[in-house]
């Protein structure tokens, strides 16, 4: 789109989408490197992901703050009204994936050993390499405004949900036939269910960058393959 | 194909307060308004949008024939009010303007005191048979005006001295005491501070319960806040009718779109 009359108006704006695409450099690199930490048993790595999240508050309510005043003084409407929302629900959305993250860290303390089996964390490793790979596609979508990538990686959620599916049972059958691998298993289970939850928070900013670009609500036709809640 | 129009005119008729077909202004050899086709709907406010000359002023004075005063002004196409052409040359304009009434950018009281503003229109076109009933009308359009409260206790007094955006609502009381169907507002707010503004816009949303009104307004904000429906001009043509929300939040046209984010150059 071509600039505004009042450019100050283009700089407030940009400096807000700036501050998003911050943010998602932020959350994709907490995501990486807590599962990181997981599979290696790497603490240190593990405690300074756990204080990274610190800088992705901050943002978050900076970017909160600019959207309030951006709104006060200039009134956005059309896209840019959709662009300036885009960015508070997108902004909430990585927080929350910071949030996770920094949880999978946490455990990651808790667990304090080596897992005793490597197997255990290959699901949780594979998982995570496709939701990342959600999360970096969306945010190549918001960047670039490309309501087409933003439609695909809501589309390709499914695949998340159903090897969050898988994992959930192989735990489940790990845990019945040792006993003493529960406590690690456990951990794991949520640590599965964080990255699931990241995926889903992939497909809301699919979601948002979807309608931000194109105005029009992204059709929810995707299957639900978690069935977890169901083989419980 | 000789019946069609007739049945799409009929169902005009129930869908549409006025409906505007192929409409060109000139202003002698200056083409100002093209091919503008509208429907407006009944007890609905609807805003026309656009850049300065864009248009909305000249097509809204089409609406009841204010552009007959201007001698080069020539008006094709046709505008009809519930089916009814109003250029048919059996349509009497005073008549036609009791109907459609008008409301201006800057307040215009009559230099009369603040009961005449409002009785004039009444007495001239007969609407009450004695003293109580014109009471009985003025009282009701200042009621309805929100004016009552402040001015039932000084009734005699100058309506040019009053302030700016009570001078406004006398206006619009002015033009509800001769009963219209449709009110025309020309930015009747553009002269008021924020407060009497809010009042106005307070007001035109109390109106739509018994007019339709269409008004044209600088102010986006003033449209997205008053409007169900908003039009957009730019250089004599009608870019893009819509409801309000969807004008605003995704309009359709590029040139829409530019004009509401300011991207105007």
């Amino acid at each position: 789109m071509s600039e505004h009359t009042v450019r100050a108006f283009d700089e407030d704006l940009t400096a807000v989408a700036g501050k998003v695409a911050e943010m998602g450099g932020l959350a994709e690199k907490a995501f990486a490197d807590a599962v990181s930490a997981l599979v290696t048993g790497d603490t240190d790595l593990a405690r300074a992901t756990v204080k990274g999240d610190e800088r992705l508050d901050t943002l978050y309510m900076e970017v909160e703050a600019s959207v309030i005043e951006l709104i006060a003084r200039r009134q956005p409407m059309g896209q840019d009204l959709r662009e300036v929302a885009a960015a508070t629900r997108i902004s909430n959305d990585l927080e929350r994936v910071g949030d996770l993250a920094k949880n999978v860290a946490k455990r990651v303390l808790a667990i304090d050993s080596d897992l005793q089996s490597k197997k255990l964390a290959i699901g949780v490793e594979h998982m995570t390499e496709l939701a990342l790979n959600q999360l970096k596609t969306v945010l190549d979508a918001y960047t670039r405004k490309d309501a087409e990538a933003a439609r695909r990686v809501q589309a390709a959620d499914a695949e998340v949900d159903a090897i969050y599916t898988s994992i959930f049972r192989e735990l489940l059958t790990y845990m019945m036939e040792d006993p003493r691998v529960i406590t690690q298993c456990v951990h794991l289970l949520f640590c599965a269910k964080n990255i699931e939850r990241i995926g889903d928070h992939a497909t809301n900013i699919a979601e948002n960058v979807y309608f931000m670009v194109t105005g029009e609500r992204l059709p929810e036709d995707r299957e639900k393959l978690d069935e977890t809640s169901g083989a419980v | 194909m000789n019946e069609m129009p007739n049945i799409e005119q009929a169902n005009e008729m129930t869908a549409s307060k006025i409906s505007a077909d192929k409409v060109q202004v000139y202003y002698g050899d200056t083409h100002a308004i093209k091919d503008v086709d509208i429907e407006i709907e009944p007890r609905t406010v609807t805003a026309f949008i656009g850049p300065s000359g864009c248009g909305k002023s000249t097509f809204l004075r089409t609406l009841n024939r204010m552009n007959d005063t201007i001698d080069i002004c020539r008006v094709e196409g046709s505008i009809k009010i519930d089916g009814e052409d109003i250029y048919d040359p059996k349509v009497d304009p005073v008549q036609l303007r009791a109907k459609v009434g008008m409301v201006f950018q800057k307040p215009n009281p009559f230099p009369k005191s603040i009961y005449d503003n409002i009785a004039y229109g009444p007495r001239i076109h007969g609407l009450a048979r004695n003293k109580s009933e014109l009471d009985d009308i003025v009282s009701s359009s200042l009621q309805k005006a929100g004016l009552w409260e402040e001015v039932k206790n000084r009734l005699d007094e100058p309506g040019t001295g009053m302030s700016g955006g009570q001078q406004q609502r006398l206006c619009i009381a002015r033009a509800i005491a001769v009963s219209p169907e449709v009110i025309l507002m020309d930015e009747p707010c553009s002269a008021l501070d924020p407060i009497a503004t809010a009042k106005v816009e307070e007001l035109i949303d109390e109106l739509r319960e018994n007019f339709t009104i269409v008004i044209v307004t600088h102010s986006m904000q003033q449209a997205a806040r008053v409007s169900q429906r908003t039009a957009f001009f730019h250089l004599g043509v009608l870019v893009e009718e819509g409801p309000t929300q969807e004008i605003f939040t995704n309009p359709k046209d590029k040139r829409t779109q530019d004009y509401i984010t300011g991207r105007f150059g």
